[in-house]
């Protein structure tokens, strides 16, 4: 296989990317954290493969509001896909199945929506129109997908400059889907009518990393309000592409930040390979109107065959077609992006529109492997009167969809002489991508005639101003500028325990250092031992951290007061009064005890030999800190170890040094 | 400040947002930016909605989404072009094809094909056969296809003048000779039409097949092609010649029943399958690969051209539906007004309270005919099992046996429309014209099913195609 057109990904460097004139932009749908759905009250995140019922649909595609058809929804005509839905009745009502109207808007995903509006500087709407974005996938069960624009022109700051901020929608969800195969495709409808936004930023990023931090940025954005969902699939993002001379080509719903980059080096690649595709062709003479393509019937031809697609096919009854590529010999064999060729651009729209999506699904004359014999190529050729640079593909299925087939490989060989064809495209776990649908335009919009609009009054706005929280970039200066290390400052930023966070620095006095390591560090911790310290009520926090502060509880008192409580309580939530409960057990040793017990310690390993003082003295810190944990602070039982060895008397002796830290009230 | 009067091309605004856009000398259609306090903004002007709120100007950004913009937030309107929305249904001629049926589709309005109205924000009928081809040409398959609007109402708005036009322009177009006639109509009331047609048009030699949809046809997931595709075949293909209702039979898109025209009910605001053969089983099932008879009781497709039209009818007849507490004053003001025929929809077997005993004397004593149905929907009226039934027999309610309340409605206000003779009223009430009375209740002809019932859900899991 030849190269690709690029450096391998690791070696990509920022001036490579310049040289193609990448551009990225980003379209981050957030899952917002409401009761409900946004057009009907059933419960929002709730999720099962398990169903109760299906519904079987078909969708034809309809005018758009300046009376054009969409070419998205002119290809999804052709697939003709007997569409499945599965309906649980905890998560589904009529709505979602489109047999009932939509319900009023939920207020609270507008307020939430609008937050992150402000968040992000937008221009806000001063009236809500429900559109119907058209989906004739089956997505979404009534073809279109409702949905409000509430600003736009925004922006955010990224790294010293801004990013722009096209737009912030508020949407429905679409299903999930199950399988696609053939002519029927199943989805699950749990996730359906769930409220997101989507964040549309303009194609300000010019490398795959900075994409990804900007996506992360984003999302940070959107966490740090505490009302949007987390976890798997909460948050998607689609990445828009294109290189200088290329198209902007759409990667749909990426599901992890850290897959980024790697999709768009391929995307990239693949721009760049089928601009040099074109270049070639046009070099041989074959442009739009010069391209010559013939396709015909040829399973009498293959009736002999051995290779085991067509031999099964035909075996089966179905057709074999062959269509004709004059001119493109060598080109189905150039690779678009790792691992991949151009062939697979053709086998990719005959899976996705003409329904053939048992692969492998082409087989074509210039593959040295997965392919008919040299002599039935040889007898290929001579039927369709090829001539030595002509490239031929075999596609085989039913009479209906091999005609579907042989007309998606013209076609495409077609958009080859123009260019880069405009698509949306779906990721794929290795990194690459494969044609999903033809990238839809503004004809697929139409006003939502069940819906009347909704005024956003001047007042509701200034509500949500006033109960924004800090940008995200500038609380997470103030935690690192506080001293908390950088992972943790980046991690609190956007924690559900931000706001105890900042009350604590700013009224309790702690260090955001130590905030830092319990929310950060130990919290994780306990969750990992799977102690759940999400049961932690606020209000336990807060008794914790204010006890702390008065110095009523060394620091190593209060991660043991925690994972005490996670330990004892079994209940779904820990509230102050088991707080209470819990401190009444750990009074702080008093001075007295506290050197009574270093004295002990020092004296029952003084015949222990330690290579040097600084062993010795861990030696004893760890050995009392397990013996008074929770009861007295570290720093203060270091100095009294240190005091004893320095001194050789008994710590106990020593009195006026206690420190109020240590002693009980 | 006086209001400015609406001017040409400012479409639905009024108030401080036809204001706005005359200050700026713009215009609906016009691409513009608009500078406003909460920042710039460009698109296009679109027709306001005539039920929305008078201080708001609706644009369409590049991105095709819509957005509102307050009128007194709006600094500055500069205009840069102008765009105007061809909302048309692409056009096709329709093909004739000598060999296949001759069909014509009469419009009454509903949502069998439709586009946007910008002045309600509603959907409107679009109609004509080349539409009709461009957006769903499976119908040249199946028959030559003429079309012909009648009127373009809401269901709600189908009246015993529609009643008539459309039984007389039947009545023409069977003389003309066509195979098959398909009515397009707004799902809400059809059940009142079909049954009205029943009655006016008696004995056809063809197919009458009414058909609507309850997703309308701007909706990529409607259920109008497949409901027209399988009004057409029945008409064109189907061997019973009645009226009958073709809707979905299930919510998905599979199949749709064929109902006759007295038995059948709208049974749900918004489900595909709404239509419900009452009390009986439906007379056939239709599918794009054609038609499934369920029964052999139905009349026969004929040759001729001969069909019986009697358009009688009264408007001075009335339904009531019966609730507990009933004061007799309201039948009594319906009979002060004038109204001569009453149907009332009792509860269980067909009762009223004492109460009511009033008012059923006087209109006895004022020649009022009052007709006994059921609230219930399935089941027979059975005034001989209780006291109160046979009470009100001997106050002059006239039992309906199993006729729906609606299609009661529909036929006493027919035959007021022909007689007021007492007994003469009575026999055309009780001679059944098309199983508006049944005799037999089949064990099969009331099914609500309940869901959760283990059967019931199997039957539901598992979609069969």
């Amino acid at each position: 296989m030849e190269d690709l057109p690029l450096k391998p990904f690791k070696e990509m460097t920022a001036a490579d990317y310049a040289a193609i004139g990448l551009a990225c932009g980003l379209e981050v749908h957030q899952q917002l954290l409401t009761r409900s759905k946004l057009f009907c009250r059933c419960p929002a995140g709730r999720y099962s493969m398990s169903y109760d019922a299906e519904v079987l649909r078909h969708m034809r595609p309809t005018l758009s509001e300046m009376g054009e058809y969409d070419g998205t929804a002119l290809m999804e005509k052709k697939t003709k896909k007997n569409i499945i839905y599965r309906l649980n009745h905890d998560s589904v009502c009529t709505y979602e199945f489109d047999d009932t109207p939509p319900f009023l808007i939920d207020e609270e995903s507008i307020d939430i929506a609008l937050e992150l509006a402000l968040l992000l500087k937008l221009n806000i709407v001063n009236e809500l129109h429900i559109a119907r974005k058209q989906y004739l996938d089956g997505s979404i069960p009534t073809g279109f997908q409702r949905t409000t624009i509430l600003g736009i022109d925004g922006r955010l700051p990224f790294n010293g400059r801004t990013i722009r901020i096209r737009q912030l929608g508020l949407e429905e969800d679409s299903c999930r889907e199950v399988s696609d195969i053939g002519h029927d495709r199943v989805y699950l409808t749990d996730r359906l009518g769930m409220p997101l936004i989507e964040v549309v930023t303009e194609p300000d990023m010019s490398t795959p990393q900075e994409t990804a931090a900007v996506c992360n940025l984003i999302r940070k954005v959107c966490r740090s309000t505490q009302k949007v969902r987390r976890g798997y699939g909460a948050t998607r993002q689609d990445v828009n592409v294109s290189v200088e001379g290329g198209t902007r080509i759409e990667i749909k719903g990426v599901p992890q930040i850290w897959r980024i980059p790697h999709l768009i080096y391929n995307e990239a690649c693949r721009q760049v390979a089928l601009l040099g595709i074109r270049r070639e062709l046009q070099r041989r003479g074959i442009g739009p109107d010069s391209l010559e393509t013939e396709s015909g019937d040829v399973t009498t031809l293959v009736a002999k065959t051995s290779f085991a697609p067509i031999r099964s096919a035909f075996d089966s009854g179905l057709r074999v077609k062959c269509v004709l590529l004059r001119g493109f010999g060598g080109m189905l064999n150039k690779p678009t992006q790792e691992h991949t060729t151009f062939a697979k651009e053709f086998s990719d729209r005959v899976r996705v529109i003409a329904c053939l999506t048992q692969l492998p699904n082409i087989a074509h004359s210039e593959a040295a492997t997965d392919s008919p014999s040299a002599q039935e190529w040889q007898e290929l050729k001579k039927r369709m009167k090829a001539a030595p640079d002509d490239t031929l593909i075999l596609v085989w299925g039913d009479e209906r969809d091999t005609e579907t087939a042989c007309g998606e490989i013209t076609i495409r060989a077609h958009q080859a002489t123009i260019g880069v064809p405009s698509d949306t495209r779906q990721s794929m776990k290795d990194g690459t991508n494969g044609f999903e649908r033809v990238l839809p335009g503004a004809a697929r919009m139409y006003p939502d005639t069940d819906l009347p609009p909704i005024e956003i009054t001047a007042d509701r706005v200034e509500r949500a101003r006033r109960e924004l929280p800090a940008p995200v970039w500038e609380t997470e200066a103030r935690y690192r500028a506080g001293g908390m290390v950088a992972d943790d400052a980046q991690r609190m930023c956007i924690s559900p325990h931000a706001a105890l966070i900042d009350r604590a620095i700013d009224h309790l006095k702690l260090s955001p250092l130590f905030l830092g390591v319990l929310f950060g560090q130990r919290m994780r911790s306990f969750a990992r031992k799977e102690l759940r310290p999400g049961r932690l009520s606020d209000g336990a926090l807060l008794e914790i951290l204010q006890t702390h502060a008065e110095e009523r509880l060394a620091r190593e008192g209060v991660f043991w007061l925690i994972e005490h409580l996670l330990k004892r309580e079994t209940g779904e939530s820990i509230t102050d009064d088991d707080v209470h409960t819990a401190l009444l057990e750990i009074r702080p040793a008093t001075e007295r005890a506290l050197r009574r017990s270093v004295d002990d310690a020092v004296a029952a390993c003084e015949s222990h030999r330690f290579k040097t003082d600084a062993k010795r003295v861990r030696y004893l810190m760890g050995r009392l800190m397990r013996e008074l944990i929770g009861r007295v602070d570290g720093r203060r039982l270091r100095e009294l170890i240190f005091e004893k060895l320095a001194t050789g008397q008994p710590a106990v002796a020593a009195r006026g040094a206690a420190g109020a830290r240590t002693v009980a009230p | 400040m006086s209001e400015s009067a609406p001017t040409e091309g400012h479409d639905g605004y009024r108030g401080p947002g036809l204001a706005v856009l005359q200050r700026h000398g713009v215009t609906v259609w016009s691409e513009v930016e608009i500078k406003a306090a909460s920042g710039r903004f460009r698109g296009l002007i679109l027709p306001r909605s005539e039920t929305a709120d008078d201080h708001h100007i609706v644009l369409k950004l590049a991105s095709g989404y819509n957005i509102g913009l307050a009128a007194e937030v709006i600094q500055q309107i500069t205009q840069h072009g102008r765009r105007v929305a061809q909302y048309k249904i692409p056009e096709k001629e329709f093909p004739t094809d000598p060999s296949k049926p001759n069909i014509v589709l009469f419009g009454t309005g509903g949502t069998i094909a439709s586009r946007l109205d910008y002045r309600t924000g509603a959907v409107i009928p679009a109609f004509s056969p080349g539409e009709l081809y461009g957006s769903v040409p499976e119908l040249a398959d199946l028959c030559n296809l003429k079309t012909e609007k009648l009127f373009g109402v809401f269901s709600e708005n189908m009246g015993p003048q529609q009643y008539v036009c459309l039984a007389k322009r039947i009545g023409e177009a069977i003389a003309d000779g066509v195979d098959g006639i398909v009515i397009g109509h707004g799902t809400d009331t059809m059940h009142h039409t079909a049954a009205a047609l029943t009655f006016m048009v008696q004995d056809p030699p063809i197919p009458i097949v009414m058909v609507g949809s309850q997703r309308s046809s701007d909706r990529p997931s409607s259920d109008a092609a497949l409901s027209l595709i399988c009004a057409v075949t029945a008409a064109a293909q189907c061997d019973i010649a009645e009226v009958m209702v073709c809707m979905f039979g299930p919510t998905s898109d599979q199949y749709c029943l064929l109902h006759r025209g007295t038995r059948v009910r709208k049974m749900h605001s918004s489900y595909r399958s709404t239509f419900r053969t009452i009390g009986d089983i439906p007379l056939a099932m239709v599918d794009q690969q054609g038609i499934t008879p369920f029964r052999d009781d139905y009349k026969r497709r004929r040759s001729d051209h001969l069909v019986r039209l009697n358009t009688a009818y009264s408007e001075d007849v009335t339904l009531l539906y019966y609730y507990p507490g009933m004061k007799p004053d309201v039948m009594e003001a319906m009979i002060e007004k004038g109204y001569r025929g009453i149907v009332i929809a009792g509860t269980g077997l067909g009762h009223v309270n004492k109460l009511t005993y009033r008012a059923l004397e006087r209109a006895r004593d004022k020649g009022v005919h009052v007709y006994m149905t059921v609230q219930t929907i399935w089941g027979f009226v059975g005034m001989y099992v209780y006291e109160t039934g046979r009470e009100m027999m001997e106050l002059g309610v006239i039992p309906l046996a199993n006729m729906l309340p609606e299609v009661a409605f529909i036929k006493l206000s027919w035959v007021l429309g022909q007689t007021d003779d007492r007994d003469e009223v009575k026999r055309l009430m009780l001679t059944t014209i098309g199983d508006e009375i049944t005799e037999r209740e089949p064990y099969n002809g009331y099914l609500v099913y309940q869901g959760a019932v283990p059967e019931v859900q199997e039957f539901l899991r598992k979609i069969k195609h």
